[in-house]
């Protein structure tokens, strides 16, 4: 490695609500750093070249991929990754409650991604068609389910999320 | 220079690109600006794809951006990828250098002690070749507006939602007492980099906007280009792509 690569910074993160302070290679990618850094390996790596969508997480609010982010570029910044979805008492976030419903996931690869993806966008479109989920979610690869029943899962979560409805 | 990093990680992460030195330039105070005004809209070096639409830009202007911008990759990648990183980085396929190409955009390109200004044309030299010396940042694209009235259409295919475009064409154009003036017509992803079209904007101009001028503009655009892969299936895109952005426009 050049010598750029051996540099390292410290940097503090926000990671799902808790500040995290740690030494990190510049190179070293924001993936790499909440998996082998911090633990959190509810991220997970498909093809580390923003293709997949699998490591993607929520910075201040907006789903990016972790895989094109470096670790140094988060520092100062909010990162809510798959395990800072559900409430602080374990009850899942509406959209995991409907993925599990639906049959969402089978081998969970995707899931953290997809979930993370849809966050934001049901932020931003509380009430969309299942047209405008598949495109929204034109960028996350899924080899299990087919994707319907991801469809089927959003569609159920957004209603729950307008507070209209009832989630059975 | 690193920006958004949406096209130089991934280069990296393949061994692709191993640069020695890697700048980021995101930390920059007023890097992030975007000002949109009567002539335009300037946009600085670490406006992201995602920033640039109608809801920020208005008129034509704004309405052509949202249609090519929900072309670029998928909203996370858009939420980081930036306009002037998509104009250096230089794809063949890339929506933003369609857009200034047909625009006329000018870029500020500035280094230690130098400033210089290029039109798009200057700018773009081919795939994925720009005229950027190795010092040289781009701080500032600027698109001029278009005229209220203005009509616009975008044009794209691709595999699946957010590929790379195999083809993407951009209208727009005026109408005066019922015939189509100042036409532009312009295409990406087919030659090795976006240009305008003359031979089907002379076409067009002066006639009605029917899908019979809009025929014969596609026609002219599929004659006039050299496509870089095969020939043959170059051309059926463009044609097809033309005559459908044209389409959108009226
Ligand atoms: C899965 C995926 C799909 C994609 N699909 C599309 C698509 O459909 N259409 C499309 O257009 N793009 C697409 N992209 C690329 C994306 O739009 C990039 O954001 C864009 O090409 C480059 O912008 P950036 O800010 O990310 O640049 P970076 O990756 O940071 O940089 C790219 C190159 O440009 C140079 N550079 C960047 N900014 C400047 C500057 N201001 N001055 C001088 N040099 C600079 C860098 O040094 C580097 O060489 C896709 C990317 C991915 C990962
Ligand atoms: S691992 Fe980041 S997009 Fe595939
Ligand atoms: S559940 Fe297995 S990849 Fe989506």
């Amino acid at each position: 490695m050049s010598d750029g690569g051996c540099a390292s910074r410290s940097i503090a993160v926000t990671v799902n609500g808790s500040v995290c302070r740690a030494e990190a290679p510049v190179r070293l990618t924001l993936s790499d750093f909440l998996r082998q850094t911090l633990h959190l390996t509810g991220t997970h790596l498909g093809c580390e070249h923003g293709v997949c969508g699998a490591c993607t997480v929520l910075v201040d609010g907006r789903a990016m991929r972790s895989c094109l982010m470096l670790a140094v570029q988060a520092d100062g910044h909010q990162v809510t990754t798959i395990e800072g979805l559900a409430a602080p008492d374990g009850s899942l976030h509406p959209l995991q409650a409907a993925f599990c419903r639906h049959h969402g996931l089978q081998c969970g690869f995707c899931t953290p991604g997809l979930l993370t993806t849809l966050v934001e966008f049901l932020k931003d479109c509380p009430d969309p068609t299942a047209a405008e989920i598949r495109e929204a979610i034109s960028g996350n690869i899924c080899r299990c389910t087919g994707y319907d029943s991801i469809v089927a899962a959003t569609i159920e979560a957004a209603r729950a999320l307008r507070g209209d409805g009832t989630t059975p | 220079m690193l920006a958004g990093g949406q096209s130089l990680i991934p280069a990296m992460a393949l061994r692709l690109a191993r640069p020695a030195h890697l700048v980021d330039i995101n930390g920059v105070v007023g890097f992030d600006r975007l000002e949109p005004s009567e002539s335009g809209v300037r946009i600085g070096p670490c406006v992201r794809h995602a920033a640039l639409g109608a809801e920020a830009v208005p008129g034509p202007l704004g309405r052509l951006l949202s249609l090519a911008r929900r072309h670029i990759a998928h909203a996370p990648i858009r939420a980081r990828g930036t306009f002037c990183g998509s104009l250096a980085n230089a794809d063949a396929a890339s929506e933003w250098c369609l857009v200034a190409v047909a625009l006329g955009a000018t870029v500020t390109l500035r280094s230690q002690g130098r400033v210089r200004q290029l039109a798009m044309a200057e700018f773009l030299l081919g795939a994925m070749t720009t005229a950027l010396e190795p010092d040289e940042l781009l701080v500032e694209a600027h698109l001029p507006a278009l005229p209220a009235g203005t009509r616009v259409g975008f044009h794209e295919y691709a595999r699946r939602a957010g590929d790379f475009a195999e083809v993407m064409a951009l209208a727009a154009y005026e109408l005066r007492d019922g015939l189509v003036s100042d036409p532009r017509i312009a295409l990406g992803a087919v030659e090795g980099r976006a240009r305008r079209l003359p031979a089907a904007e002379a076409a067009l101009a002066g006639q009605r906007p029917h899908d019979a001028a809009f025929r014969r503009a596609a026609e002219a655009a599929a004659a006039e280009i050299t496509p870089a892969d095969d020939a043959e299936d170059g051309r059926l895109l463009a044609r097809a792509a033309v005559a459908r952005a044209l389409s959108a426009a009226a």
